[in-house]
């Protein structure tokens, strides 16, 4: 199905079963314990063995000597593959650095050897006893020492050309030098980490010249193709199985070291061999969301119009790799004529930056939104109507480019109507209870949609059942409960008439999971095999399909009825179709937006920030399922406020790695840090996305949430901090005295 | 508790180059001369000291160099037998007579052995909280401790709390609440939330509980503070609370 029209009246819009806020259909597996992930596939191929990584000791240089002796005689060993004694690996072409190293090394803990073992304390145990010479060099470790050197660098686009280096729209200097009101003020962002709960995973068992890996990924059809590239085998010979996936935020977007080890260990060992990466290996090993530099200059008139906007980015990465574009949203999400965006890289030899829920508008709108927040209070006007004055219904670089849906003025009148903003009082450090020092804050939050193509099969039995198949994953997201709304809603049959497959790449290549695409894609992938379906059926009971009304299992066309089973009574119906889009995604700019509201407790004493409220609004075209959506959204947010709050991966300049590697020593919020939080979605559909009408949510409920804590907290204490995660130690002495 | 082998002997080699090590709590070194499987196995116990010692080098010192020091430390460091041993202990209520190597936590005895993968290994350092289960009715991190030391003891997992097809009523109170995404958590989400009830209602005080002399109530504050052992990444943290306090008969 091609979707190059906007989207008129069609069966979704029945809203029978999507839209509906439901409980996910996997929940009782996943509450038991019954849902089977990656690592405990005991079932899927018998004698598996146990692998254990190696990782780099050093973050650059070369590996000269790996004496293995003493692993190989260790008990329980059965083979271990070397970085100098196997033929180099291929490099998966979403992959910056090499996921099998050596001779050269090019991070810190890059894999340089597999132990394979008959278990899991053996491997791990002749792992440590392989003995590695290397010769270090060094390497560029320190971002803020090399971001004044660092190129300028032209950032992807979604049209496929790439903008010039210095993004210009008019003229920004002597727009910003005649601004009666500015501010120019730089802003850092940390490294992060995913840090997911179920580390990256691994089965892999070789039948002759196939190979079928059971994983944790997020892209079926990426892992498919970039593990082939790697192992030089044809992507026909592999087959991958990630039925549930233990979250992923990005880190599962691209195969990694463990499918890679456990295939090459597997081969080695003549058996299947299971492998996960320690929860230690995972942050050095792997991504991360590289930090940044961000210099941002607003010139506005005394009416608070923007008439001058600068966003300059600085990030590090491996020689290869891509920038963090922290300038695209402010691209987008505010009127002004004169415009500057410029991005810089440097090269570093830390381990690869790559994408993190939210690429690009994740830190960009922590910066963006603290400097909107200075910017206000320069102006003595409130935060909100200085965004609602800017807003833009067009694409500010292609005023004849209009948004497909933009409801953030209504984002931010809707939350600030709800959260109480009129009660915040915007002389900072004014408000007090008892030991805490009380402030709100509030940002704009903006992440764009992007449409992919994504593919079903879908099949009716004689006993009436739709059984849906794509390599679509379920990262928590809720996947396979908006996939089977989607085909009850099409098929006309209930819930528990559908039975939902997912995650193996013998199965129709979906959009996967990535971006906040998932939701919209695969669903309208679904819709249009369906569709197909339904065709396939009015023809088998010999009904004029396009008068077709499928509803409560039965089919009717004017004054004949049949139940749906009838139609596969013989033999089941099969359809296979996709969703592919035109170009209305050219013609509109297609984005989602909230409005993100929070209130936070400094502590006058130790400076420890305490969340004490919050509130997002949301504007993302339909919401499939109100339940998994707004979930998705709270979490985002509680991922927003470790951005604030704790979040950072600590570099040792000197010997290049991320000293905190592990959940002890990098932080992430916990249930104490989290206090009750409401989500609001606006009524919106957009026909210009899909037939599904819907957007993306995944990301957006992070985007801005960090800059409303940081806005908070600088209502709360007047100290204002622009070092990302604010911990206490930024504004501990500058706080107003106790008295 | 029995040695596998007895008819190798181990020799201790000092290390000609450098290598890396994760988790102190790992061996930093092993050698052996015989085969596989019929040996010793030399393990430091105090690898972590050894590991602490490199990072501790000056960065002039050149990798490729053996260090005299650290060599004379390895060299110091005792060496351990590789050990089995049977443990026997009820799972959900029944009786599991298990022969472990002495290494192998409760964690992996349960998930590699029993092939009860409902108990999930997060981080295997007791920083997450995935793998909580519980022990005599006592939540625990089932990666911090030893298969060997639970003779005896009564463990239930997540699966002896509920089934898909009969849910315990704190999971059926997660479906409900959605307080979970990707469900890598929620076993041991579900464990802790069970306990936790428990000991509030046993009086059992925590870091929020303002009157040590009152009995601890079932407050969403008390409840998210003794949570906060259980990691969540996708923050269903809010949902969570809410799915307690309805089985707890309170107010979020």
């Amino acid at each position: 199905m091609k979707f190059d029209t906007p989207a008129g009246q069609n069966p979704i819009d029945q809203l029978k079963v999507v839209g509906k806020p439901t409980a996910r259909v996997d929940g009782k597996l996943k509450t038991s314990g019954t849902a089977p992930y990656a690592y405990e596939r005991h079932d899927v191929v018998a004698n598996q063995a146990y692998g254990h990584m190696l990782g780099s000791a050093i973050a650059k240089g070369r590996i000269t000597r790996m004496d293995t002796s003493a692993a190989k005689a260790a008990p329980g060993v059965l083979a271990i593959v070397t970085a100098l004694d196997t033929p180099k690996v291929a490099k998966g072409r979403f992959n910056t650095a090499s996921l099998f190293g050596g001779p050269k090394v090019e991070h810190y803990h890059q894999a340089i050897a597999v132990v394979v073992a008959e278990s899991f304390e053996q491997a791990r145990a002749a792992a440590a006893m392989i003995r590695v010479t290397y010769v270090k060099q060094p390497g560029r470790y320190d971002l803020a020492a090399l971001a004044k050197s660092a190129k300028l660098v032209s950032a992807s686009s979604d049209e496929g050309t790439a903008p010039p280096e210095v993004l210009r729209v008019g003229k920004f200097e002597s727009a910003f030098a005649a601004a009666p009101v500015t501010v120019d003020a730089t802003y850092t962002t940390p490294d992060e980490s995913h840090a997911m709960m179920e580390p990256h995973a691994t089965i892999a068992a070789w039948n002759g010249d196939k190979l079928t890996v059971w994983t944790s990924a997020q892209m079926v059809a990426w892992a498919r193709s970039d593990l082939a590239r790697t192992l030089r085998i044809k992507p026909e010979n592999v087959r991958i199985d990630s039925p549930f996936i233990g979250g992923g935020f990005g880190a599962k977007l691209f195969v990694r070291a463990d499918a890679v080890l456990a295939a090459l260990g597997a081969k080695a060992a003549g058996r299947p061999v299971k492998l996960a990466l320690s929860r230690p290996q995972i942050a050095n090993n792997t991504v991360h969301r590289p930090a940044t530099i961000q210099r941002i200059r607003l010139g506005a008139t005394r009416d608070g119009t923007l008439t001058a906007i600068a966003h300059e980015s600085t990030s590090g990465n491996l020689p290869g790799g891509s920038p963090e574009t922290a300038q695209s949203q402010t691209r987008l999400l505010y009127a002004g004529a004169n415009r500057l965006f410029a991005l810089r890289l440097a090269e570093l030899d830390l381990p690869e930056g790559n994408a993190m829920r939210a690429p690009g508008e994740a830190p960009g709108l922590m910066a963006l939104e603290i400097a909107m927040d200075e910017l206000a209070e320069k102006l003595g006007m409130d935060p909100v109507q200085l965004r609602i004055v800017n807003d833009t219904q067009v694409d500010p670089e292609k005023p004849d480019r209009p948004f497909s849906s933009r409801q953030l003025v209504e984002c931010l009148r809707t939350g600030a109507d709800k959260f109480g903003w009129s009660k915040r009082n915007a002389r900072p450090a004014s408000v007090r209870d008892g030991r805490f020092l009380v402030g709100m804050g509030m940002a704009a939050g903006f992440r764009n949609n992007l449409v992919v193509r994504s593919a079903a099969r879908v099949r009716l039995d004689k006993d009436g059942v739709v059984t849906v198949e794509t390599d679509m994953t379920d990262i928590g997201t809720g996947s396979y409960t908006v996939i089977a709304q989607t085909a009850a809603e099409t098929m006309g049959v209930g819930l528990d008439r559908v039975k939902v497959m997912l995650g193996d790449s013998d199965f129709p290549a979906s959009s996967g999971s990535g971006g906040q695409w998932g939701g919209n894609n695969s669903t309208a992938g679904v819709y249009a095999a369906c569709m197909k379906l339904r065709e396939a059926v009015a023809t088998q009971l010999g009904f004029d399909a396009s008068r077709a009304v499928f509803a409560d299992g039965r089919v009717i066309a004017g004054d004949r009825s049949a139940a749906l089973a009838d139609a596969a009574r013989d033999v089941a119906l099969i359809a296979e179709d996709h969703i592919e889009y035109g170009d209305l995604d050219k013609q509109y700019q297609q984005s989602t937006f909230a409005g993100h509201f929070v209130e936070v407790g400094v502590d006058r004493f130790t400076g420890v920030t305490r969340v004490r409220r919050m509130l997002a609004v949301c504007a993302a075209g339909r919401i499939l399922n109100p339940t998994t959506a707004r979930s998705q959204v709270i979490g985002a947010m509680s991922m927003g406020v470790g951005a604030a709050l704790m979040e950072e991966l600590a570099v040792d300049t000197k010997r290049g790695f991320f000293v905190n590697h592990d959940l002890a020593g990098y932080e992430v919020p916990v249930h104490a840090d989290i206090p009750h939080q409401d989500v609001i979605f606006l009524d919106e559909t957009d026909n210009k996305s899909s037939p599904m009408k819907a957007k993306g949510v995944g990301e957006l409920g992070l985007c801005g949430v960090a800059a409303a804590v940081a806005n908070a907290i600088y209502n709360a204490t007047g100290v204002r901090v622009r070092e990302y995660p604010i911990t206490l130690e930024k504004h501990l002495e500058k706080l107003p005295a106790v008295t | 508790m029995h040695q596998r082998t007895d008819d190798g002997s181990a020799e201790f080699a000092p290390p000609q180059g450098v290598y890396v090590d994760d988790a102190p709590s790992e061996p930093s070194s092993i050698t052996s001369d015989v085969p596989a499987r019929r040996t010793f196995i030399a393990q430091t116990v105090a690898g972590g000291l050894g590991l602490l010692a490199l990072e501790l080098l000056p960065s002039s010192v050149a990798l490729a160099q053996p260090s005299a020091p650290v060599d004379a430390l390895r060299a110091s460091m005792p060496v351990i037998t590789e050990y089995h041993a049977g443990v026997t202990f009820t799972v959900n209520g029944a009786t599991r007579t298990l022969d472990v190597d002495t290494r192998v936590t409760l964690l992996d005895a349960l998930r590699e052995q029993l092939k009860l993968t409902g108990t999930k290994k997060g981080c295997d350092h007791g920083q997450c909280g995935a793998c909580t289960v519980l022990v005599n009715g006592t939540r625990i991190n089932s990666c911090l401790t030893l298969a060997v030391m639970h003779e005896g003891d009564a463990i239930t997992t997540i699966e002896g709390l509920g089934t898909p097809e009969k849910l315990h009523p704190m999971q059926e109170a997660f479906v409900k609440h959605d307080g979970y995404q990707c469900g890598y958590c929620t076993p041991g989400q579900v464990c802790s939330a069970v306990a936790v009830l428990d000991e509030i209602r046993a009086g059992i005080p925590s870091h929020v509980t303002t009157d040590l002399m009152s009995r601890p109530q079932l407050t969403t504050i008390e409840m998210r503070e003794r949570m906060s052992g259980n990691i969540c990444r996708c923050g269903a943290y809010s949902n969570i609370a809410d799915a307690m306090a309805e089985v707890a008969g309170v107010r979020a």
